[in-house]
């Protein structure tokens, strides 16, 4: 403590204010906790690893035989189709594990110290892509181990890659807003798998469109979710950018327009 | 030159009023505390007196719903990010990340205060050095003892050395040589020009660091001053009686009050009565009439006050649990 008489504070460099610069830089630093926290807690990380492989090896072998003939001419279809589901589905996580944090006591010290109000859910989610991204990896090496080669090529499926992380991310800002008016973490799961459960299901993820009754078609033919597959399916399977990927960016910068406010104002509120 | 000159203010914390209501609950209700810079400060009272709420409001944590509180001269409310930048907050559950080991917490915390990756390497090391906790740096803080967390909790308070510390409970739940540490690192703190505001439910606590202590009860100041102040205002002495027959007790106790003409005290264990003496002589008269309702003694003793019977005093309910 014999430092600390040194540390002047001069009354003039003292503000009421925080930059945008400050907002970035804690965000950053907020984020490398949130990676720190999956390194030191590697059992986090059980979801992403395993739901990717499960899913992937279940629903091909269940459905492949019956909607496309045989197990491999189905892996174009369901792989997408799983890699949307598994990623999306992913993004709960970061509402549940946002309700846990806030509730820790290391929020309280978070919410006294000078830093950008935004940051430690900024970081949150930012780290979170972390997640989204092991998730992707896997599904693709799943896939590719059990027959899938892609026709697109490496690039595309690096670009299909990112933009189901970049959507996800953006999905999940829907379940940081669940994260952040909740009560409990469990409570957040409840309404997000009710919210996702239709989302995933209800598109063309795992089945085709036009084997559904005319009422459900309807739904599945606007659902974003079955934009997002069909735009996957087009970049991995045949190298094409089409109307799909607009739409699913589009739709992306939706969510993130409304949920994104709001989101932090419930959160300014809270804290 | 030492912060408290810096700062140029007499006052590091001056409230008025301050009122927070949870429900029905009137957790803090009309608080006034007015804390000297380079001081320690502490604020006195039971569980749920509305001690941490207190603090919640001037560290910015907590938005009071009337009232208002200056930190060294800004309003807790109008400039809460400034305010955070002269302020340290060690909480009473330690608020720090389970997850992490002790090294990345203070790292990231001294990132968030705009340290670089090297400053704040060595800053976390300095601090780990000077809490003793060195050795553990690496361990995840899951196997820290309530002793080790709440030292590098309050290491966490002092990265960017604010001239203004809150405590709450500090203390609570360490052993006796872990408070002593505790206890001499708050002291060197304040040597140093830091102000120490700090909340306890131990009187000996109080007693042991504060300059000025404000003993607050159902969310009001009930009573401040200095340590002495506080005991004087008791009387000279008290009474401590233990009876032998457990079932007396209440009738001794109704004897005591009426010989004294106060008001006594039972402790937790239900067979010491204590209460505050004006004229030691009254002691020779209820020692009699005790006798002549044939209730047998234990233990008798007149001692000079301690905080508790301050406490007791003033609230005119026993303290319950804090046994200094």
């Amino acid at each position: 403590m014999n430092t600390s008489a040194d540390m002047q504070i001069a009354e003039s460099q003292l503000t009421n204010k925080s930059s945008l610069r400050q907002a970035i830089r804690n965000s950053l630093t907020m984020a490398y906790r949130g990676i720190l926290k999956v390194r030191r807690t590697p059992e986090q990380l059980f979801d992403v690893t395993l739901q990717p492989i499960l899913f992937t090896l279940m629903f091909t072998y269940i459905f492949g035989g019956a909607i496309s003939g045989d197990v491999l001419s189905y892996l174009p279809v369901i792989i997408p189709g799983i890699l949307v589901q598994t990623v999306i589905t992913t993004s709960i996580v970061t509402g549940v594990q946002l309700r846990e944090d806030m509730d820790k006591g290391v929020f309280d010290r978070f919410k006294s110290l000078p830093i950008s109000r935004i940051a430690p859910l900024a970081g949150a989610l930012l780290a979170d892509t972390l997640r989204y991204t092991i998730a992707t990896t896997l599904t693709f090496t799943m896939g590719y181990i059990m027959g899938y080669r892609p026709e697109g090529g490496l690039g595309y499926v690096m670009l299909a890659g990112v933009l189901v992380v970049f959507c996800s991310w953006a999905v999940s800002w829907i379940f940081a807003f669940f994260g952040v008016i909740s009560r409990t973490a469990s409570s957040v799961q409840g309404i997000s798998m009710i919210v996702l459960f239709p989302l995933t299901f209800l598109s063309n993820a795992f089945v085709p469109a036009d084997t559904m009754p005319d009422w459900l078609q309807w739904f599945v033919r606007i659902n974003p979710v079955s934009h997002l597959v069909t735009a996957v399916r087009e970049l991995t399977n045949s190298g094409t950018i089409g109307w799909d990927i607009m739409i699913s960016l589009i739709g992306a910068l939706v969510i993130v327009a409304i949920f994104a406010p709001i989101t932090v104002r419930a959160y300014m509120r809270r804290t | 030159m030492s912060k408290k000159q810096m700062m140029n203010r007499e006052w590091a914390v001056e409230a008025q009023g301050l009122i927070k209501v949870f429900g029905d609950n009137r957790a803090v209700d009309g608080v006034d505390l007015r804390v000297k810079a380079g001081t320690i400060y502490g604020v006195l009272g039971p569980n749920g007196a509305g001690k941490t709420t207190t603090i919640r409001m001037l560290a910015t944590l907590l938005r009071p719903d009337s009232g208002t509180a200056q930190i060294f001269g800004h309003d807790v409310v109008k400039e809460p990010q400034l305010i955070r930048q002269l302020i340290g907050v060690t909480g009473q559950y330690a608020s720090v990340d389970e997850s992490l080991s002790a090294m990345e917490n203070l790292i990231i915390f001294s990132r968030l205060l705009g340290l670089g990756r090297k400053a704040s390497r060595e800053k976390a090391m300095e601090l780990l050095e000077e809490f003793g906790l060195t050795e553990a740096a690496k361990r995840p803080l899951k196997h820290f003892s309530g002793g080790m967390r709440r030292r590098l909790d309050l290491a966490a308070s002092l990265i960017a050395q604010p001239p203004l510390i809150f405590l709450d409970e500090p203390t609570t739940g360490l052993d006796p040589r872990t408070r002593n540490q505790m206890w001499d690192t708050i002291r060197k703190l304040v040597k140093s020009g830091s102000t120490v505001l700090l909340t306890t439910q131990y009187l000996q606590e109080a007693d042991e660091l504060a300059d000025r202590i404000a003993v607050i009860d159902q969310g009001r100041v009930v009573a401040e001053g200095t340590a002495d102040e506080l005991k004087q205002s008791v009387g000279t002495s008290s009474l401590h009686l233990s009876i032998r027959d457990s079932e007396h007790v209440q009738h001794a106790r109704r004897r005591v009050e009426e010989v004294l003409q106060v008001k006594s005290a039972l402790s937790a264990e239900g067979g010491k009565i204590t209460a505050p003496l004006t004229d030691t002589n009254q002691v020779a008269d209820l020692l009699i009439v005790l006798r002549e309702a044939d209730i047998h003694l234990a233990e008798v003793s007149v001692q000079k006050p301690t905080l508790d019977e301050v406490f007791l005093t003033i609230t005119g309910h026993k303290e319950e649990g804090a046994r200094g």
